[in-house]
């Protein structure tokens, strides 16, 4: 079974997020990146798919972006993808003009399903999977927490949801967002890393599908959300629940 | 038919984040001098059609085979109906509900889509500046929205209820004639598992009480995160830890990937305060945290701190509440 697996290359969540003076993105100067979480969780499904098939198959890892992104596409080598694909674009993207480069490639690779995070932790807009889906008119599952595979060739899906476990079960080929409690993606081991640098990364010009992205959502600034506030420290429960009932008024 | 609000229902009522959706849509509409249609999708409808028109004029699908809110089916009709009536904006709550469905729909309709958008400023007729919060809430974007039609979802805190009508506003309703055959048939709904509870929604109620990782088991949290929140006949909340080890279902997880909530009082428990947490509850009107580390981050967001073990403190409250 052939899968493809979008990556997203995002801030690392180990220093704190700042917003640049003009408003015009955040600071990335000497900053860290890495692979979206939630991208890392459907990576990591994916190949347990693959190594569970018998048929064995292929495990695609697909990135758009500048020559950057290609650290995010070798450590998904090194995870254990069998190809990395990077399209190549400069370009600002909305989740559609996203959810529209991989149509592309999706139509041009032909896996039975596309593994992709439920959100990207940086724009938390989790659009381009349903998008794709929506794209390429195939079956979808968002927000999966277990996937199985049925004798009858379906993919059953248990999917997170505001009113508790849904249970969906698939045609393929199918589009799945992976949430949090799919798995626990795996690190990639030193060897894996040094194999993964003879992996092979093919780079495809976005003029190449056909697309000329144009992006209709449109950043006009970013700004620094204030959170703080001025905190009373209570010296018991007596004084928390008087202020609350006379001061804040909440109870 | 220019703005369609997307309903969510529990079969009887509209639910909370609708009617905060329908307000953002009542002032989008009003820039050309229309009022937003509200839409329902389902099965067995009369009762929540009737709560529906209280608020606007209403176009109800009514099907057996939209009994679930699958993602193809739904999309296809809501998809559908935006090109049949040449719909520009359709706005609904931001949930899970609408997050697993909208994105399909603009994708079908190519339409932009802004989601969890937490300010709206109509100020002129065709450019409507949004808001919304990036890098876990870390961040504000502001945006615009090109061509049409447009699909936005707003974060039900940050608007409010829209009220009904005037009893005199007379409101009508169309029937949308479904095309059953040409709807996909490729998803089978197999089943929905919840955890039934007598407290309210967590996404609607005054009062979230949360619980953080000193809870080590179900009977633990339901007994101290459980008891303050009948106490203030609140919901209850925790954080991902809690659901990752099994203690709290996961639609109880508050959070950057769980649900956002914005309560008059939010009670954090021995929540640490993670960024991913704080993305989740950072807009509560009044924050209490309750912890034994007094450099806990959370307590540079809430308005009262309490430095000590829930253990002790939960029992006082509970205690001190029912007198």
């Amino acid at each position: 079974m052939k899968l493809l697996v979008p990556i997203k290359r995002v801030p690392s969540a180990d220093e704190p997020v700042r917003v640049r003076p003009d408003g015009t993105g955040i600071e990335d100067d000497g900053r860290a990146f890495m692979i979206n979480p939630f991208d890392a969780i459907a990576l990591e499904e994916a190949l347990r798919i693959r190594d569970s098939h018998p048929d064995g198959g292929e495990v695609l890892a697909v990135c758009i972006g500048d020559s950057e992104v290609e650290a995010e596409l070798r450590t998904a080598l090194a995870m254990g993808a069998d190809r990395g694909l990077r399209v190549a674009c400069e370009a600002s993207l909305d989740s559609l003009s996203v959810a529209k480069i991989l149509a592309g490639v999706v139509r041009r690779e032909g896996p039975a399903m596309v593994l992709a995070g439920k959100q990207a932790v940086d724009s938390d807009a989790g659009q381009a999977g349903p998008m794709l889906a929506g794209l390429l008119d195939w079956p979808q599952a968002t927000f999966a927490s277990v996937i199985t595979f049925l004798e009858d060739g379906r993919v059953q899906v248990v999917r997170e949801t505001d009113h508790g476990l849904e249970t969906l079960r698939l045609c393929l080929p199918a589009v799945i967002t992976a949430d949090l409690r799919l798995n626990e993606p795996r690190y990639a081991s030193l060897p894996a890393i040094m194999r993964a640098r003879r992996k092979p990364i093919e780079t495809l010009p976005v003029a190449d599908l056909g697309i000329q992205p144009r992006s209709r959502v449109v950043q006009l600034r970013m700004e620094q959300s204030t959170m703080a506030r001025e905190c009373v420290r209570v010296a018991d429960t007596d004084e928390l629940l008087h202020r609350l009932r006379s001061e804040a008024k909440v109870i | 038919m220019e703005t369609l609000v997307l309903a969510e229902h529990d079969g009887k009522t509209l639910r909370r984040g609708t009617l905060c959706a329908l307000t953002v849509a009542r002032d989008l509409a009003s820039r050309s001098g229309s009022k937003p249609v509200i839409l329902l999708l389902g099965r067995e409808l009369a009762a929540v059609r009737d709560d529906a028109r209280r608020f606007g004029d209403v176009v109800v699908a009514d099907h057996s085979l939209l009994a679930r809110p699958t993602a193809e089916r739904y999309a296809a009709v809501i998809a559908d109906i935006i090109r049949a009536q040449g719909v520009r904006e359709l706005v609904a709550a931001a949930s899970t509900f609408s997050r697993d469905i909208l994105p399909r729909v603009a994708a079908v309709v190519d339409a932009a889509m802004g989601g969890d958008v937490t300010a709206c400023a109509a100020a002129e007729a065709e450019r409507v500046e949004l808001q919304r919060p990036i890098h876990a809430g870390a961040a504000m974007a502001s945006f615009v929205l090109h061509g049409t039609p447009q699909i936005i979802t707003v974060r039900a805190a940050a608007f409010p209820s829209a009220k009904p009508l005037p009893e005199s506003e007379a409101t009508c309703c169309l029937d949308w004639p479904l095309n059953a055959d040409a709807l996909p048939d490729r998803t089978e709904f197999v089943g929905l598992e919840s955890r039934s509870t007598n407290r309210p929604e967590l996404g609607e109620a005054r009062v979230v009480v949360s619980g953080g990782r000193p809870l080590r088991s179900s009977e633990e949290f339901q007994a101290f995160v459980g008891g303050l929140a009948d106490a203030l006949q609140g919901a209850a909340g925790c954080t991902r830890a809690l659901v990752d080890a099994g203690i709290a279902p996961n639609e109880w997880q508050v959070g950057q990937t769980g649900k956002v909530v914005s309560p008059e009082l939010y009670v954090a428990l021995g929540i640490s305060g993670s960024v991913q947490h704080l993305a989740g509850m950072k807009n509560s009107r009044v924050i209490v945290a309750v912890n034994t580390d007094p450099d806990a981050p959370i307590f540079s967001l809430a308005n009262y701190g309490l430095v000590g073990d829930l253990r002790e403190i939960v029992p006082q409250l509970v205690r001190a509440l029912a007198r």
